[in-house]
Order: structure tokens, then sequence, then C-alpha cells
């Protein structure tokens, strides 16, 4: 399963490789990133028919995370990709809509990455 | 007899000279009798005059004084009212660093914790490569805790009130983060609010001497009012219309222009005309207080030197404003 980070911050990728550094190098992850929603989509189109999860912020210039969720999840690709909205606001509001249009879970930031291994394992099993 | 009437002509001739002085002395003494009450007259009159004009005077100084008093009061207003605009794109704008902050640093604690292991293990290629990374990471959480703190102290100069002097400031900086906070703040006040921008900052500009957070007062007007337009604009339009906002700034001899175009909903050709004028507004009621662009203006032309014009493109659609500072 190819995992899709979907953050305008650019050191997100640092962060990512760095923390997972272990499960890159033996291969059992592969992180991919995407710094807009566009991005994200056309990385999708290229992939299409492989299993990704999709990790997504929010607040983003252009296509937010949100809109992101709705289009991935109307497109039924498939397989269908697990979609984590991850957002810096932890708000009810937030998390409704993002559960409403599919999201398979819902992430605050600062992540919390020991729970995002866990999740993210469980996901690879 | 002759003598005797000579003696009576004489006398009779006395008395007539002796009334006509009589006479001339009582008019001459009546004349500056009258004259003397007339002048009295006058010099009340003038004093009575002169003690209205002096309250006047004085009224109007004291309304002038008000005046300022309550234009400082609303420029003050203006400030807060934009200060709270930006409460929530700065809380956003805080909030990623700190997060990145907090991040790579429990990543550094575990690194060093694995970079132990690799020492035990005689492991020397691990421990380098543990150690670029904690470089790395030491510099990202510098460069993140910085970032936090120029916007904290953005916010601050912001806020502050007084009068500012002009520094060297790096232009393209603070477009970069008044257009950041400006679209973090749309975006958290307003969940629905969708829009794109496109910033295209001329790495030719040099720091020059400007008051930062008046230019950023400025910039943070505009990019909101270009912001809330385009969001307008999509509401109502149902096509495939995709909401942009484009920033640039541009070396030019002596000059450095912003540019701040907006496809957006553009402006009548009457509100054209009005729009740089203190209170108007076309924001609904409680959204705008119809001081950003005046003050904006105030800024501009007044404090910086430079020119700002508005170049409407309502038959194309949208809006661009250009602003032009002296190097």
């Amino acid at each position: 399963m190819k995992i899709l980070v979907v953050d305008d911050e650019t050191d997100i990728k640092t962060l990512f490789e760095q923390r997972f550094r272990k499960e890159i190098k033996e291969g059992i992850m592969r992180f991919d990133f995407a710094y807009s929603g566009e991005e994200a989509i056309q990385y999708m189109q290229r992939n299409n028919h492989e299993a990704v999860l999709i990790l997504s912020d929010i607040n983003m210039p252009g296509m937010s995370g949100l809109e992101l969720l709705e289009k991935i999840k109307k497109e039924q690709y498939v397989p269908p990709p697990v979609v984590m909205i991850i957002t810096a606001y932890g708000d009810e509001e937030t998390k409704h809509k993002a559960e409403s249009l599919g999201a398979d879970d819902f992430l605050t930031k600062p992540l919390n990455f020991a729970s995002l291994k866990d999740k993210l394992k469980s996901n690879f099993i | 007899m002759q003598v005797n009437s000579s003696n009576e002509t004489n006398y009779i001739v006395f008395i007539i000279a002796a009334l006509v002085v009589l006479i001339l002395l009582v008019g001459f003494i009546l004349y500056f009798v009258v004259s003397y009450r007339s002048k009295q007259k006058d010099y009340q009159l003038l004093e009575d005059q002169k003690k209205k004009i002096d309250e006047q005077k004085h009224i109007l100084e004291k309304t002038l004084e008000e005046l300022r008093a309550t234009q400082q009061q609303l420029i003050h207003a203006e400030k807060m009212a934009s200060l709270g605009e930006l409460t929530a794109g700065i809380a956003h704008e805080i909030q990623n660093p700190l997060n990145f902050v907090t991040n790579f640093s429990e990543l550094s604690t575990e690194l060093i914790s694995e970079m132990k292991t690799a020492v035990e293990h005689h492991e020397l290629n691990e421990v380098l490569s543990l150690a670029d990374d904690l470089a790395l990471n030491m510099e990202k959480i510098n460069f993140h805790g910085q970032r936090a703190g120029s916007i904290v102290k953005g916010m601050l100069q912001h806020s502050r009130s007084g009068t500012p002097q002009k520094e060297l400031s790096d232009v393209n900086r603070l477009v970069d983060e008044y257009v950041r906070l400006s679209y973090h703040g749309m975006r958290a006040k307003d969940k629905t609010f969708n829009a794109s921008y496109d910033l295209n900052l001329d790495p030719e500009i040099q720091p020059f001497p400007i008051i930062p957070q008046e230019i950023g007062r400025v910039i943070l007007n505009l990019v909101t009012n270009a912001f809330f337009s385009v969001n307008e604009k999509r509401k109502r339009t149902f096509e495939n219309y995709q909401p942009l906002v484009k920033i640039s700034t541009q070396k030019k001899e002596q000059e450095v222009i912003i540019t701040i175009e907006d496809n957006g909903e553009g402006i009548s050709d009457e509100n054209a005309s009005k729009i740089f004028q203190p209170f108007f507004t076309t924001k609904p009621s409680g959204q705008g207080t119809g001081l950003g662009l005046s003050i904006s203006y105030e800024i501009i032309t007044q404090g910086h030197q430079g020119k700002i014009e508005l170049n409407n493109h309502l038959n194309q659609g949208g809006t661009s404003f250009t602003i032009s500072l002296p190097l």
C-alpha cells in the first residue's frame, strides 16, 4: 500500500521520512507527497487501481482537504482509497463534516506519531 | 446821541458774537459727546464681536481636537477590527510552526535514543546518518520557532499605536506573511471559503525603508477584499468559476510595484470613485468598517510618498490594485 501525504507545508516530508525511516528502509511503508489537493488528484489518476492510503490536511490553498475527500469518494476508485483527515482544527463541526463525506479517520495536529504508526500498521495487516 | 447809538450797536454785535461763540461751543461739545458715544458704541460692538469670535474660535479648536481624537479612535478601531479578522489566521499560522517544533523535537529525542544504540553497536555510518538527521531537525525547529516569533512580532506591531518609524524591510516576506494570514483567516472564519492564490515575488527586490506594519496593513486590506470578492462571486456563480487572487511584486527602476489582482465581482464605476473615501463600504453591515481603503490610501500616499491606483476590470470581471513605493 502506498501512503500519500497531502499538505501544503513542505517540511511534512522531512518529518514523515525521518519518523518512518525504519519502515521506509525495510520497505514496509512507502510515502509519496502532494502539496495541494490538485496534485493529490493527479497522483490518484496516475495510481489508479493501486491501494492508496491518503493522509490529508484540510487547510490548503486551492482545493481543501475536505473537497479532496469529497472528490476522491465520488470517483469510486478501485480499490477504494483509505482517507485519513489531519487538521489543526479539531472542532466537532469539522470532524462531523469529514465523517459525513466519508473520511475513514480524523486526526488532529500536532500529530501523535505513535498512534499514527499503529493506525497505519493496522491498515497494512 | 451818536455815541449812544454806536455803543448800542457794539453791544448788539458783542451779544450776537457771544451767542455765536456759545452756539459754536455747544455745537462742538455736542459733537464731541455724540462722537464719543458713537465711538464707545463702536468699541463695545467690536469688543462684543471679538468676544464672539474668541468663543467661536475656542469652540472650533475644541471641535478640531475632538475630531482629531475621534480620527485616532477610528484608526485604532479599524486596526483592532482588522486584528480581529486576523486572529483566526494568526492562530493557524502560529499553530502550524508550533506543531513542527513539537514533532521535530519529539523526533529528535527518539533519534538520540537510536543513536545511543548505534554507538553501542559500533555502527558508525548509522551514527553519522542519525547525526545528519538531528542537525536537520535542529534547523527545522529553529526555522519554525522563528516563523512563529515573526507572526507574533507582526501582530504586536500591527496593533501598536503611536508613530512607527521606517525601517529596512523585506517587502516580499511581508507580502507572503500577510497573504497567508489573510487566506487562513478567511478560511477559518468561513468554512465554505474557497479560493486559490498565486504569489509572484521579484527576487531582485532588496530590503528598503518602509513602515512594515503599515504596508502589512495595506496588503491585508487589499488581499482580504480580493478574497472576499472572489468568494462572493463563487457563491453566486454556478458555472465553472475558479476564484483566484494574484499577488505580485516587481522592481522597476526607482520603485517597487505591488499588484493585487482578483477575478472577483469587480467595482462599478460609480463605486470606483468613492472607494478611497472614509466609511465607504459595499460589504454587508458588520463586515467592514469602511476605513480600510482610506487608511491604506493615506499610508501609501502620505506615509510613503507612493501611489495606489485602482484598475477596474469590471467588463472582464475583477479588480486590480497597483501600489508604487519609491525606493
